[in-house]
């Protein structure tokens, strides 16, 4: 059965395609957070070297993988909605915003609580943490030119060309611990192998999932509002059941 | 060494629970608080313009009679 993707690239069609996806997406995650934080917690052995504070990672690789992830999502979105001039693609960036923000504080919060027993300082200007900062700034700015503009046509269009510009930052992110000599530590897991403990692996896969699916849950929730919202003078929005109840 | 210090090497496993977990576990509460807070300001807008537009249809049609 061929499906018709882009009828799901309109609002009116997405609004309920969103609603049925979101307790799927919410209940999945819990789930797998559950699961997840279980093996990392009572599987998973102490590491040699880090002992128990290795145990962060759990919620740190997950958050900074998503942090960065979002942004290049959001700013595909704004690239999108410029370019074409599609209205869901500029309510799908706005509504990732928030949340792959979220993302940085928590990738930044942890990384700082690890931080402090092993290397003895709470933050240093090491390339890969002044760059995620960097990527924290970039969602807040994203987020507050949205907001100070009053015109949501035109609010979208100058969020866009942040965002885009902004995704420079991520490649920058990525390769830093291979293009300037820092003090965070590199990709412990490659295509050539890991030598990571199995049950660690496990436990990272899945929390990481976990974070994926609770992102995907909250931005879906979040659209939701932002289509309510700005398309609240339409026929189809005053005939929803739950406007009408 | 600070209390900090001292406290977090003698409890490592409490000291990664409540600094990270329990931290993120509350952002993510908050963020979830705020969406749901969002979309039911939201409706009630939505609904009052609905209701506005009734009335004011209904005034126009009574008018008329």
């Amino acid at each position: 059965m061929a499906i018709n993707w882009f009828k799901y690239s309109a609002p009116t069609t997405f609004y309920g395609l969103a609603g049925k996806l979101i307790p799927w997406f919410a209940f999945s995650s819990a789930i797998l957070f559950v699961v997840g934080l279980y093996i990392g917690f009572a599987v998973a052995p102490a590491d040699y070297q880090q002992g128990e504070f290795y145990r962060i990672i759990f919620i740190h690789v997950p958050s900074s993988i998503l942090s960065m992830f979002l942004y290049l999502v959001m700013a595909g979105y704004a690239a999108l909605g410029l370019i074409f001039n599609t209205r869901l693609s500029a309510m799908m960036a706005t509504a990732i915003a928030p949340t792959g923000a979220l993302f940085a504080f928590i990738s930044l919060w942890t990384g700082a609580l690890w931080g402090k027993p092993m290397w003895g300082a709470w933050w240093v200007w090491d390339a890969r943490l002044t760059s995620e900062l960097i990527l924290l700034f970039l969602y807040l700015g994203f987020i507050a030119l949205h907001a100070s503009i009053d015109d949501p046509r035109r609010a979208d269009r100058a969020s866009a060309l942040l965002a885009i510009v902004g995704s420079v930052n991520v490649p920058i992110i990525y390769f830093s611990v291979q293009w300037w000599n820092t003090l965070h530590q590199g990709s412990t897991i490659k295509f050539s192998g890991t030598s990571m403990h199995v049950a660690m692996q496990q436990a990272m896969f899945i929390t990481l999932a976990a974070c994926w699916l609770y992102a995907i849950a909250v931005v879906l929730a979040r659209v939701r509002s932002i289509i309510l919202e700005r398309e609240r003078n339409t026929t189809w929005i005053t005939e929803l059941p739950e406007v009408r109840s | 060494m600070s209390g900090l210090d001292i406290w977090m090497r003698e409890n490592p496993l409490a000291y990664v629970w409540l600094g990270s977990y329990a931290v993120a576990f509350f952002i993510f509460t908050i963020e979830i608080a705020m969406v749901r807070h969002k979309r039911k300001i939201t409706l009630q807008q939505v609904r009052l313009m609905r209701e506005a537009e009734d009335e004011a249809r209904d005034d126009k049609f009574g008018g008329n009679d």
